[in-house]
């Protein structure tokens, strides 16, 4: 039985993490970038970006004052026990939150749409966000905490069959270019893409694309991850880079999530998550145990099954 | 290519910034600030030009900086103020209230993030004599809250909360910025974007437009969305 006073701690811990420390894999990402960069202009600025990083683990201060919306993403062992419930978990999702933006400090960005009202504290109606998934076999819950900026370098499209890949391409340059200008969507950006499912499913696909997948990793349909190359390149050939500037720097790394989808369509959309790519997982066992990591581990065989029955993956 | 981004010009200026500095200021010009700089977005401009609240009495004359941001801060319940990182927000949205700010308090620098358009380059700045600073990244949200040594007053706290509050802050070697906008209304942004948009319409060569169109204000990749 997981204690559920560990996970509220743990889930305030990973907030902390995800605003102060950048991801290896995403810091990592950007200093390859810039030693390919040829922009001088975008060259500074990912060089400010770096300096950015140090002074936020060095000072434990946000590396970003936007906030963006904070929220969780947890994934349930089957065989995870939780005190209290899925229930309690809410609630202790909630609390951590509003404790984090006290103390981290958060911006407090949570507002009612139309009367502006804050709570001060990110927390509200359907906020933050708890997205659900599950795994089998597994005697964990695993909570990862995103904060992604929402107001820019996001679009979605309703594509058809016989647009095909070029309106894949088209649409993705699209969503580079206007929001690429002067830097909206705050790129380099690990770039995610929803392709098919329902319109709410491919939204929900390319967003977790882009914040639960790390630099690097590639999608296991080997059609789809040459895909995911030839975007990232085709981003990076734009001619622009960090802040709209003149350069090459656009596309961290570039990750495409697929569902099945109405017979008719191909709906896709696109997300960036930005410069400040905010994200940290914790795995907490019914045991006590517990792990940190930077690597979501979202997407899983069993997330992507394409079949009635659930078999094990049998590895060779 | 190592170390080119040191081949930047860097100056560092004192707020209220002179008439000299700001007329010797040169697009893509990096800056540091020493001096006291305010916040202010939607609701301080509704603030100060709709609802006809007066500025703190003084303070246009010991700054002539307003940052379009709101910190990440929170209020201790001791009354004392923290603030972890500021980054700036988007200013475009804000060109409609910039006339009346400017004419309001004689700010002459904004900061902010991605500049305004060349239209109110030439129709709001050019006249009252502003330049922009545009942030870097965006996002050097903790090298900013750096630069914050102390916040001086917060203004409107309970009215406006803490992200739209006008935040008073004193600043030292705060940065960097870009100088995006000169006095003469020349910008780096939209410099930078003549030289992109050369090559964008060989980048959809070969591609087939999709079967279903979408209603837009344009679908010239040369314009931009602000």
């Amino acid at each position: 039985m997981i204690a559920i006073g560990q996970i509220e701690k743990a889930a305030y811990d990973i907030m902390l993490k995800a605003a102060i420390d950048i991801p290896e894999d995403y810091e990592d990402g950007i200093r390859g970038m810039q030693k390919g960069e040829k922009g001088d202009l975008s060259y500074f600025v990912l060089e400010a970006m770096l300096e950015n990083y140090d002074a936020a683990r060095e000072d434990r201060r946000p590396m970003c004052a936007d906030s963006g919306l904070p929220r969780y993403y947890v994934k349930a062992g089957n065989e995870a026990l939780i005190e209290g419930g899925f229930i309690a978990l809410e609630k202790v999702l909630r609390q951590a939150t509003a404790r984090a933006t006290q103390d981290v400090p958060l911006r407090p960005n949570r507002v009612h749409p139309i009367s502006r009202q804050d709570n001060n504290n990110n927390v509200g109606i359907n906020a933050p966000e708890i997205d659900y998934s599950f795994e089998p076999d597994a005697d964990w819950v695993e909570i990862t905490t995103v904060h992604k900026g929402g107001l820019f370098g996001t679009d979605y499209r309703m594509l058809f069959p016989g647009d095909g890949i070029d309106g894949i391409k088209r649409f993705f340059l699209d969503v580079m270019i206007s929001f690429g200008k002067r830097g909206l969507a705050c790129q380099p950006a690990i770039v995610g893409i929803g392709l098919g499912g329902s319109k709410d499913t491919c939204m929900v696909l390319g967003k977790q694309a882009a914040c639960l997948r790390i630099v690097g990793n590639k999608n296991p349909d080997p059609e789809i991850a040459a895909l995911e190359e030839e975007l990232k390149q085709m981003g990076n050939s734009i001619g622009m880079g960090a802040m709209g500037f003149v350069g090459s720097s656009m596309v961290v790394d570039c990750h495409i999530e697929v569902g099945y989808t109405h017979t008719g369509g191909m709906p896709m959309s696109v997300h960036s998550f930005c410069l400040s790519s905010r994200r940290a997982s914790v795995r907490i066992y019914n045991d006590g145990r517990i792990e940190h990591r930077t690597d979501p581990n979202w997407f899983t065989p069993y997330t992507r099954r394409n079949t009635v029955e659930w078999q094990e993956m049998v590895s060779a | 290519m190592a170390g080119n981004g040191e081949r930047m010009k860097t100056v560092r200026l004192s707020v209220p910034i002179s008439d000299e500095d700001l007329k010797s200021l040169e697009i893509g010009t990096v800056v540091y600030l020493d001096g006291l700089i305010i916040t202010g977005r939607e609701k301080v401009y509704k603030h100060i030009l709709d609802d006809g609240e007066d500025m703190p009495e003084g303070l246009m004359q010991r700054c002539n900086v307003g940052f379009h941001c709101s910190p990440a801060a929170s209020v201790d319940g001791d009354g004392k103020y923290s603030v972890g990182a500021v980054t700036a927000t988007a200013s475009f949205r804000f060109a409609k209230s910039l006339p009346g700010w400017f004419a309001k308090t004689g700010c002459r620098v904004i900061i902010g993030k991605g500049g305004m358009s060349q239209k109110h380059y030439d129709e709001i700045f050019v006249p009252a004599k502003a330049v922009y600073f545009t942030t870097v990244g965006y996002g050097t949200g903790a090298l900013l809250g750096r630069g914050i040594k102390e916040v001086e007053n917060v203004h409107w706290l309970d009215e406006l909360g803490i992200a739209q509050a006008m935040w008073v802050l004193r600043v030292e070697n705060f940065g960097p910025l870009l100088v995006e906008s000169d006095l003469q209304g020349n910008s780096l942004f939209e410099q930078n974007n003549k030289e992109i948009n050369e090559k964008i319409e060989k980048l959809y060569e070969g591609l087939r437009a999709p079967s279903l169109s979408r209603y837009g204000e344009t679908d010239n990749k040369r314009d931009e969305l602000i």
